[in-house]
């Protein structure tokens, strides 16, 4: 048996380590990014045998056709409406079970899980469930509007209502989410600090919110916006199971008009386009999360 | 106790009960239709419990659709790309944390630069390689693309970088070969990293719908929530209640799992969000 | 005397990056000898042994074994044994496996080595039973037996040393290899172990190369120690060629229990009634006393009774501290009080000043 030299022997231990995963990292992540950028400038569509440089159009069509901007406003829209609620109703939420915890630390276990179960539940089958929910004559919403006296709603079928009632099933999915790193927070506040509050004088449920709570969970609640606007932005689950963009694109969004242009119609240009418009948007995301950590780590 | 503090008490705990109820709505609502008997699913006035339990929406969903068949597609994908990203990601992470080599600190900059990138970004180019290659409509075509981890990597690196790396050092001694020494130590040490990545990996390919709706168009390959719209577009609105068993049936897996684990699942999933 | 050298380090350098840690050594160790590497932290006494061991490798420079070439060796084929600072045992795996496991890695083949599929494999059985054997018969030894079933995590420290120590004994190596082994126990353990891995190294016969900051430790246990400073070999000698006969100021300031006084040529004259020249002296505390016509002088600071003896802290009249040692039964005088002190001449160390190297007496002006 021929024995290489240790140097050579070490040297494809280590390839053999990590060559497989650097590999795979640069097949299915760096090239196809390479490539989306490179065929967005195309009119590359799926099967075609050749395609033609075509520049910017694909980005003016995407930022200057009424359905391409219907796509990013309402993404944006969408984002607008699920990062406040989401992220305020979670702190609210996270607040009142941290104190329920003091004097009923089991009850307080039971509701934490009940507000996290939409984040591990499948959301295309709780849609489903959702869909029958908000069904115009079945559905228990309607049923109790009706009841209570109120016009049942088209939510799923009405343009000017449908954004808005993803954008609650999005909430109601991902308030348990932020509750839980808002919790995280709150348990990282030291208790001595609420004495002092009490000393200098600010003892009531208000003011130490004011003194103490809000501006110790600063980190923390930046962090929580930027993952709840990273995760608005991907909004596609509940768009592609309850409404496919519709009616009449009234609930288009970035990633479902991705999806869109590029499966259904094949047209891989626009859709790479679109695909680098949603990146840019998400890469400044996460550069600007990647800070956030940074601080934190900085501070602890 | 103080008349006030026994108020605010009740309030807070009044309106936490309330919104935990609103929040738990869907999954009541979508439970009591699967065991409603057809009449009653399709009255016209609210009723939350059904008069009997009625099993046969879950005998139906289980006997005369495709629903088993995608649970099993579901276990196949989840654990077979749980898998691969677990054999190509902690070697390279034991490398990086515990050996020294040319190029580590390039692979460990490209692994970053590698978690920046959403999977929707890659999805065109890998659709037209697949098609290429013409494995669209198999089970590699959905456990392949999520075989590369950077978050993975990231994870078991930052794990093993703490062990001392005097452990490794009396392994090499002791005669194990490094590959030997990723398995047999690096491994079971790194097992808590393993738990979380295994719960966040599990639940975030379980519950995708975006690639299985692009890499697949066989029903048979469908995925439990590629399957369920299937299911949906064919029944046509008759058939609810079996459509309701079925989604409470591929829900259920990992909502028992995050009852039973909670504490492991929520930390799983909040680390996973680190991954953005 | 055995002199037959089992492992040789020829001029070993080993640089990281732009560093240098080891610069040139040679080292050799005999067969059957308990060696020290003693130096301060940094000195670079633990990247020789891991060199010695295999785990890393010289720049330059060439590791012998049994007068073989092991450059291109790993530390398992070497054979040898080693134990580490923190010991270094797998927190998954009981006693029993983390004793094992040279031996499995030895005697099984890598299908016998599979988890469970293992057990399949044919032959296994015997190699079973003798890692087994092997294994009951070092625990004994270490009084361990009673211990086979648990994690590491839930043994003391001294537990924990001697599960690391079994690991080393169960597979009969060439030779032993121990950093720092008891830095981690408490003083009481510590001199009770010290005493154990010298009747360990009695019974095995074979290498130790025993690194150690602590000049105490070293002198205690070893034959021949090899003091290391800033990457150099600054003395390699026994325990008393060491304390009578330091090859350099550095050393001497190293070795002993009591610091060594130097006294620069400036410090001099009127302190040091002699012919001194311009060389640097070193005089242990413990051979310098009270004596009436001592050739020192110098003004009492403090005075430690210890009972056998006591510590006496001086000044000069250049304002240069020294330390004495006089006997339990000498009666302190005031503090301030002018003392004359004596030293035996052969008790004298010269150093050069310049390079702080010894100088032997008849070199001395």
């Amino acid at each position: 048996m021929t024995r290489f030299p240790r140097s050579v022997r070490e040297g494809l231990t280590d390839a053999w380590l990590v060559g497989p995963a650097t590999l795979a990292l640069l097949t299915f992540i760096f090239l196809p990014v390479v490539i989306v950028a490179v065929l967005s400038f195309t009119d590359y569509q799926f099967g075609a045998r050749s395609f033609g440089w075509i520049g910017l159009e694909n980005y003016e069509k995407l930022f200057g056709s009424t359905l391409g901007r219907r796509a990013l406003s309402n993404t944006l829209l969408y984002v607008a409406i699920v990062i406040p609620a989401s992220v305020g109703l979670g702190l609210v939420v996270a607040a009142g079970l941290h104190r329920l915890a003091d004097w009923a630390p089991a009850l307080s276990n039971v509701l934490r899980a009940v507000y996290f179960l939409p984040v591990a539940a499948t959301l295309v089958a709780m849609s489903v469930a959702w869909q029958m929910m908000l069904h115009p004559t079945l559905g228990v919403v309607n049923q109790t509007l009706v009841a209570l006296g109120g016009q049942p709603q088209n939510w799923l079928s009405d343009r000017g209502i449908v954004l808005y009632t993803l954008a609650a099933i999005g909430i109601w999915q991902t308030v348990g989410y932020n509750m839980v790193l808002f919790l995280a927070g709150l348990a990282a506040i030291p208790a001595d600090l609420y004495d002092a509050a009490e000393v200098d004088g600010a003892g009531g449920n208000w003011s130490r919110f004011w003194t103490v709570t809000w501006p110790m969970l600063g980190p923390t609640t930046l962090f929580v916006l930027v993952i709840t606007a990273t995760n608005a932005f991907r909004v596609f689950e509940t768009v592609a199971t309850l409404t496919k963009g519709g009616p009449a694109f009234a609930s288009d969004t970035l990633v479902y008009a991705l999806y869109r242009e590029g499966f259904v119609y094949f047209k891989a240009g626009y859709a790479s386009a679109i695909t680098m418009v949603f990146f840019a948007v998400l890469l400044a995301l996460t550069l600007i999360q990647f800070r956030i950590v940074e601080r934190r780590v900085h501070y602890r | 106790m103080r008349l006030g503090t026994l108020l605010g008490r009740c309030l807070s705990l009044g309106l936490l009960v309330l919104g935990a109820l609103a929040v738990l709505l869907p999954f009541l609502w979508m439970i009591s239709l699967a065991f409603k008997p057809q009449d009653e699913i399709f009255s016209a006035t609210v009723q939350l419990l059904p008069s009997r339990i009625e099993w046969a929406n879950f005998v139906k969903a289980l006997t005369e659709t495709d629903v088993p068949r995608y649970l099993f597609n579901g276990a196949v994908v989840v654990l077979g790309i749980l898998v691969f990203q677990i054999l190509f990601a902690v070697p390279c992470a034991y490398a990086l944390a515990q050996r020294r080599f040319k190029g580590r600190t390039v692979i460990f900059a490209l692994t970053l630069a590698a978690l920046l990138v959403p999977f929707h970004v890659t999805a065109i180019p890998i659709f037209l390689g697949f098609a290429q290659a013409g494995i669209l409509n198999t089970y590699w075509a959905l456990i392949l693309p999520f075989v590369p981890t950077a978050f993975g990597i990231f994870l078991f690196r930052q794990f093993l970088a703490q062990v001392p790396s005097e452990l490794f050092d009396a392994a090499r001694v002791d005669g194990l070969s490094e590959t030997e020494i990723v398995w047999r130590i690096a491994f079971p040490l790194a097992l808590p990293a393993a738990t979380a990545f295994a719960i966040f990996s599990i639940t975030a390919h379980w519950n995708d719908l975006f690639w299985p709706l692009i890499a697949t168009t066989d029903p048979n390959l469908a995925t439990p929530p590629r399957g369920i719209l299937y299911f949906r577009d064919e029944e046509s609105g008759d058939d609810v209640g079996p459509l309701m068993a079925a989604a409470a049936l591929i829900t259920a897996p990992l909502v028992i799992a995050f009852l039973l684990a909670q504490r492991k699942f929520t930390q799983g999933l909040a680390t996973g969000g680190l991954k953005g | 005397m055995n002199s037959e050298t089992v492992l040789e380090l020829r001029e070993v350098t080993r640089r990281f990056g732009t560093q240098t840690v080891l610069d040139a050594i040679d080292v050799a160790v005999r067969e059957g000898s308990f060696t020290a590497l003693l130096g301060a932290s940094g000195c670079g006494k633990s990247t020789t042994l891991r060199i010695m061991a295999g785990l890393d490798r010289p720049t330059k420079g060439k590791v012998l074994l049994n007068g073989t070439d092991v450059a291109d060796r790993t530390a398992h084929e070497r054979n040898v044994a080693m134990v580490f600072q923190s010991y270094a045992l797998y927190p998954h795996l009981t006693v029993f496996q983390n004793i094992a496991l040279p031996l499995t890695m030895r005697h099984l083949g890598a299908f016998g080595r599979l988890p469970f599929a293992g057990r399949l494999a044919p032959g296994t059985t015997d190699a079973r039973d003798l890692i087994r054997r092997k294994v009951a018969v070092t625990a004994e030894s270490l009084g361990l037996s009673d211990l086979l079933h648990r994690k590491p995590n839930s043994l003391s420290g001294g537990q924990k040393q001697r599960v690391a120590l079994g690991r080393a004994l169960v597979r009969d190596p060439v030779m032993f290899l121990l950093d720092e082994p008891l830095s981690n126990l408490d003083a009481r353990l510590r001199v009770k172990m010290r005493g154990e891995l010298i009747s360990l190294h009695k019974r095995t016969g074979r290498a130790f190369v025993y690194v150690t900051h602590d000049q105490a430790e070293a002198m205690a246990m070893a034959d021949q120690i090899i003091v290391m400073i800033a990457g150099k070999v600054a003395q390699a000698g026994t325990p008393r060629d060491l304390y009578d006969r330091p090859a350099s100021r550095d050393v001497a300031a190293f070795v002993g229990t009591n610091a060594i006084n130097l006294i620069a040529p400036e410090d001099g004259p009127s302190f040091f009634e002699g012919n001194t020249g311009d060389a640097v002296i070193g005089i242990r505390p413990e051979h310098l006393s009270p004596a009436n016509d001592g050739a020192l002088g110098a003004r009492l600071e403090t005075a430690e009774f210890l009972g056998s003896e006591t510590i006496l802290g001086l000044r000069t009249d250049q304002g240069k501290e020294i330390v004495a040692i006089a006997p339990g039964d000498y009666s302190v005088p005031a503090p301030g009080s002018e003392i004359r002190l004596g030293v035996a001449a052969d008790r004298l160390h010269f150093f050069d000043p310049a390079s702080g190297k010894r100088l032997e007496r008849e070199h001395v002006r």
